[in-house]
């Protein structure tokens, strides 16, 4: 036990397990909240109104090249939301620490909006663009086959009655949808050529998007990641306000038989 | 081992239902689409392998809530759970068991059907492999899935809706190798794909699938 205690405090982790304790979990996001909320607004209001009204129309595109600044934020934390939910059940079925299922299972429904809002925009860009609402290109196949998982994950979740069997087998169900989600992608790449065109916000600036387009919407993908973690801490602490109520009807339970 | 697959496979084939239903399906499937398409040799030839695969995987879905239900019902799913055999060893074979009572006569039967569907004739063979690969994935996976669900009153539709995006890949290889060898081009790539993707799944998902069963009975 001794050995046990002086491994946990000498772990540099330290910060983000004090998040693992519900107790400390609330009194920490409680602190944290009205400022996350405070900065999302900010940056997505600077950084949508910078790019709705001060930038150019681009050349071909006309005014719908605007839509970007919702589209590609919401497609990218579609994916970084799935992602962070495989990093939060790795952490729930090793450490076993509650708060990480709840985050899991909170997450799962920001990101089932952020990838429906990023095929509505997309759909809308894609008509005056490509003449289309939707063809089978391997990004949009892709979204919806993301899309087909998130469905998967929350029906598991809200199928099973017991909550830790529950937060096992959805992280299971994670781990194992985010490697056949990962080989979707590359079948699909193999399987239709694509209207997309490569990556226009790599670091190595070879195709990138003009500067004009490119600083707002910087800030438009800080939004949304504010906006995400914000979202993430407000529905986790339901979740957790939830568990205590679910914890407390059963101890009245127990009293009263 | 042995003994729980030809338990298995004895269970099968004399419930009734599991061996024959699927590959009924799986011809009901094939008979409908021409009626649903039209009749035109050229249409029906082009989409036959498309056809086949989505068919074999739907008749495939049909039987996998039986891979551990009936077991977990009747507590002889606890007893494997202790019995010496690991419980990875008993999930794999529970899908060997499906595979050989399910996805084999799709296997078989495909190239026959594929006349049906008024396959040219080095089509038939490509079906028969391309199944033959995949196939086995189906069942595998579907085990996963049917290991998620197995405590689950109404697991059935829940099943599909976990399974069916999980299928992907597999659908997208196996059908594009049958459609690419039916074509005549090369068709080498997906082929091994749909293999790659077998053989991981088989290496893989007994563990994830026997997990979830040892959460499922704890």
């Amino acid at each position: 036990m001794e050995d046990v205690r002086t491994k946990q405090a000498k772990d540099g982790w330290n910060w983000l397990w004090a998040w693992a304790n519900p107790v400390k979990f609330m009194a920490l996001s409680g602190k944290a909240l009205p400022w996350v909320v405070g900065l999302t607004v900010v940056t997505l209001a600077v950084g949508l109104v910078w790019g709705f009204f001060f930038t150019p129309e681009a050349i071909n595109f006309g005014s719908s090249v605007k839509i970007i600044y919702v589209h590609v934020p919401s497609a990218m934390m579609a994916i970084n939301i799935w992602v962070m939910m495989l990093v939060a059940s790795l952490i729930w079925l090793i450490r076993r620490h509650h708060v990480s299922a709840l985050a899991a299972k909170a997450a799962a429904l920001v990101g089932v909006v952020m990838t429906v809002i990023a095929l509505i925009t997309g759909a809308i860009w894609g008509e005056p663009m490509w003449g289309t609402y939707w063809a089978w290109d391997p990004r949009l196949t892709s979204f919806l086959v993301l899309f087909l998982f998130y469905l998967g994950y929350m029906a598991l979740w809200a199928a099973i009655e017991n909550p830790d069997t529950a937060a096992d087998l959805t992280s299971v169900l994670a781990i194992v949808g985010s490697v056949f989600a990962l080989l979707s992608r590359y079948a699909v790449n193999f399987w239709n050529q694509g209207l997309h065109q490569g990556a226009s916000l790599s670091l190595d600036k070879e195709e990138n998007v003009a500067d004009v387009y490119w600083q707002p919407l910087v800030i438009c993908l800080a939004g949304f990641v504010l906006l995400f973690i914000a979202l993430l801490l407000v529905r986790t602490r339901t979740e957790v306000r939830k568990r205590r109520i679910h914890a407390l009807e059963m101890r009245e339970r127990m009293a009263d038989a | 081992m042995i003994a729980l697959l030809i338990r298995d496979l004895r269970l099968s084939v004399r419930a009734g239902g599991g061996f024959g239903l699927g590959l009924a399906f799986f011809l009901i499937v094939t008979i409908l689409v021409p009626f649903g398409v039209g009749p035109e040799a050229e249409i029906l030839g082009r989409i036959a392998p498309g056809i086949l695969w989505v068919g074999a995987l739907l008749a495939c879905l049909l039987s996998l809530d039986r891979i551990f239900q009936l077991d977990f019902e009747d507590g002889s799913l606890d007893l494997l759970a202790t019995a010496p055999v690991p419980m990875e060893g008993a999930v794999a074979m529970k899908a060997v068991a499906h595979w050989l009572v399910t996805g084999l006569p799709l296997t078989l039967a495909a190239p026959l059907f594929g006349g049906l569907m008024s396959m040219e004739a080095p089509g038939h063979w490509w079906m028969f492999l391309t199944l033959l690969l995949g196939t086995p994935a189906l069942s595998m996976i579907g085990a996963f899935g049917a290991a998620l669900t197995v405590g689950l009153k109404r697991g059935g539709l829940l099943l599909s809706l976990l399974v069916l995006p999980l299928y992907v890949p597999t659908l997208i290889f196996g059908a594009e190798a049958a459609a690419r060898g039916t074509a005549g081009l090369d068709a080498s790539t997906p082929l091994l794909m749909v293999a790659g993707i077998t053989a991981g799944s088989v290496a893989l998902l007994p563990f994830a699938a026997a997990a979830a069963l040892r959460i499922n009975l704890r």
